[in-house]
């Protein structure tokens, strides 16, 4: 009976998310006058005529490979220096003893309450000074160092357990070789949850890409598919079928990670 | 030995993200403040000068900017409560031993990899106006053909709750993933201890899950309310802040303050008032889990 019940209430929910996914995916197969004709009934989530016209569509509209290079670009790179400042940071705040560290570690907890919004304005006076508009490096560098990574490396690396460290140490190992050998290969599940943190909040970034950059070379994708969509002329089933190769990739690196995620998000200090 | 180069490595670590954090978020959030007491306008002929409090005097004296402030806290006031309890719900659910769990948490995740900019465009069609609207069709089956079909975003009253449902329906599977987490966490023990009791399923979670499902549901609910108040692309893409102001948020506010009308100083105001917004929050947040931890 509960067992029923959970069920029921689990493909409740589930065709509920389901919908406006499958109305993505299928309508992105339609004819475009089809789509928007279909939305209203369950003809919405049949692919009847399905061909892949507005892939085709899209492909010759727009570069579409090129923003998902620039996206996967900028956001790549994010992680990547993210993962090696923000861990080296959390360390020396949580594994190292040195004169400062205790009031620059104060700054971590206040920095991590201001978000980007409430510093868009100035940092994009001070990136135009720069003369940085329009180029990778201004969607890039900006976010690479972050207070809520620090925060997480640094919580995460308090509960490891000293010993290893510490035999390193009586080898002759220097504090980077410990580092580096010692405590990023038994650190997995943190890496991964700051990855994939980071991962989501830049990859969907829309706002700063949208005060910062003009030109179509460097623009990543959440911004791409709102100038797509209000591209002349509308068709829906080419706006989604944008969609759907914007978001196909990202679904599938996640069904692989999202065990490790959990994981990781048990194991780090996220839950509070 | 080991000290001195330890004294050295420390700083040596730690200088690539500080340097990062000083020059892209504590300066410009030092400009912020600066600016938000002058009356920096690009183009204006005025000479730069500080006005004092002018700029919030006039900010606060802006309906547009009022009416985005209460828009972004109903939208905290429902979304918050609503998405909490559905992705807690959701992780109860998960939480058991059921076929097909994989499934149903890989699905209600999916929307997060969603970049919020696609959900709006995806939205603005299933909110279409007119009886082939999807959600116009969904509401006029679930009531029998009683739903009298509606221009959901230019309805001053329902385009506020359209981004609101939106912005749950891409947001929960985060929240349901993080509860998840914190329920794994929670040690069989309690369990047995509670059953022994003679505890029940409700007794259980009243007394069990619920206590130590604490710290984990407060980092939600901060997450989730600090977002709200960050709304923005759902805004800027489905409604530009309309219709008459009825979604306007803070940040669209400040970003056509900003850039639409070069009110730089006026722009700046509003983000410092924003940054207030979630230091408050932050701030109840802490002395929650503080009272937690005393009573715990």
């Amino acid at each position: 009976m509960g067992r029923l019940l959970s069920y029921g209430g689990l493909a409740l929910a589930a065709s509920l998310f389901l919908a406006p996914i499958a109305f993505m995916i299928v309508g992105s197969l339609k004819p475009d006058e089809r789509v928007l004709l279909d939305a209203g009934s369950m003809a919405a989530f049949v692919p009847e005529g399905a061909s892949l016209q507005n892939y085709r569509d899209v492909l010759a509209r727009v570069p579409f490979a090129r923003y998902l290079l620039n996206s996967a670009l900028i956001s790549s790179m994010i992680v990547a220096g993210g993962l090696a400042v923000n861990s080296l940071a959390g360390y020396a705040f949580s594994r190292i003893r040195w004169r400062g560290r205790d009031p620059l570690f104060a700054l971590v907890p206040a920095i991590m309450v201001i978000p980007l919004e409430a510093i868009a304005v100035p940092l994009f006076y001070q990136v135009t000074l720069f003369g940085w508009r329009d180029t990778y490096v201004v969607q890039i560098l900006p976010f690479v160092a972050n207070a809520f990574s620090i925060y997480l490396f640094y919580t995460f690396f308090l509960g490891l357990p000293r010993e290893l460290e510490e035999a390193a140490r009586m080898d002759g190992a220097g504090a980077l070789r410990t580092f580096l050998w010692v405590v990023v290969p038994n650190s997995r599940p943190v890496f991964t949850t700051a990855a994939i943190l980071t991962f989501l909040t830049q990859w969907g970034a829309f706002l700063w890409p949208l005060m910062v950059t003009s030109a179509e070379r460097v623009r990543p994708l959440p911004l791409a598919v709102s100038t797509f969509y209000s591209l002349p002329p509308l068709q829906w089933g080419d706006i989604f079928a944008f969609g759907v190769m914007m978001v196909a990739p990202i679904l599938g690196v996640f069904l692989v990670f999202q065990r490790w995620f959990v994981r990781g998000v048990v194991t780090t200090g996220i839950k509070g | 030995m080991t000290d001195s180069i330890q004294r050295r490595s420390g700083p040596l670590f730690a200088a690539p993200a500080l340097l990062g954090l000083v020059v892209f978020v504590a300066v410009p959030f030092a400009l912020a403040v600066v600016l938000a007491f002058t009356n920096l306008r690009l183009g204006s002929p005025l000479p730069t000068e500080f006005v004092g409090a002018e700029q919030f005097r006039r900010i606060f004296a802006e309906p547009a900017f009022v009416r985005a402030l209460l828009n972004n806290t109903l939208f905290a006031l429902v979304v918050v409560p609503l998405q909490t309890l559905l992705a807690l719900a959701l992780a109860l659910l998960l939480h058991q031993r059921l076929k097909g769990r994989a499934f149903f948490r890989t699905l209600f995740f999916a929307p997060v990899v969603f970049p919020l900019s696609l959900v709006a465009v995806v939205w603005v069609l299933i909110y279409a106006p007119g009886p082939e609207g999807m959600m116009n069709g969904f509401l006029r089956a679930v009531t029998f053909g009683a739903w009298i079909p509606r221009d959901f975003l230019r309805d001053p009253v329902l385009a506020l709750p359209a981004i609101m449902l939106t912005s749950i329906w891409q947001g929960a599977g985060f929240q349901m993933v993080i509860l998840l987490a914190g329920l794994q966490g929670i040690p069989g023990e309690l369990y047995e201890a509670a059953a022994m009791d003679g505890a029940g399923r409700w007794g259980q979670f009243q007394h069990v899950t619920l206590p130590q499902l604490r710290n984990t549901l407060s980092f939600t609910v901060l997450v989730t309310s600090i977002l709200a108040f960050r709304l923005f692309d759902q805004v800027q893409i489905m409604t530009r802040g309309g219709p008459r102001n009825a979604t306007t948020t803070v940040m669209f506010e400040a970003v056509q303050a900003s850039f639409g009308r070069q009110q730089v100083a006026k722009g700046a105001a509003m983000t410092v008032v924003l940054f207030l917004v979630v230091l408050a929050i932050t701030g109840v947040q802490r002395w929650v889990a503080r009272q937690g931890r005393e009573v715990g």
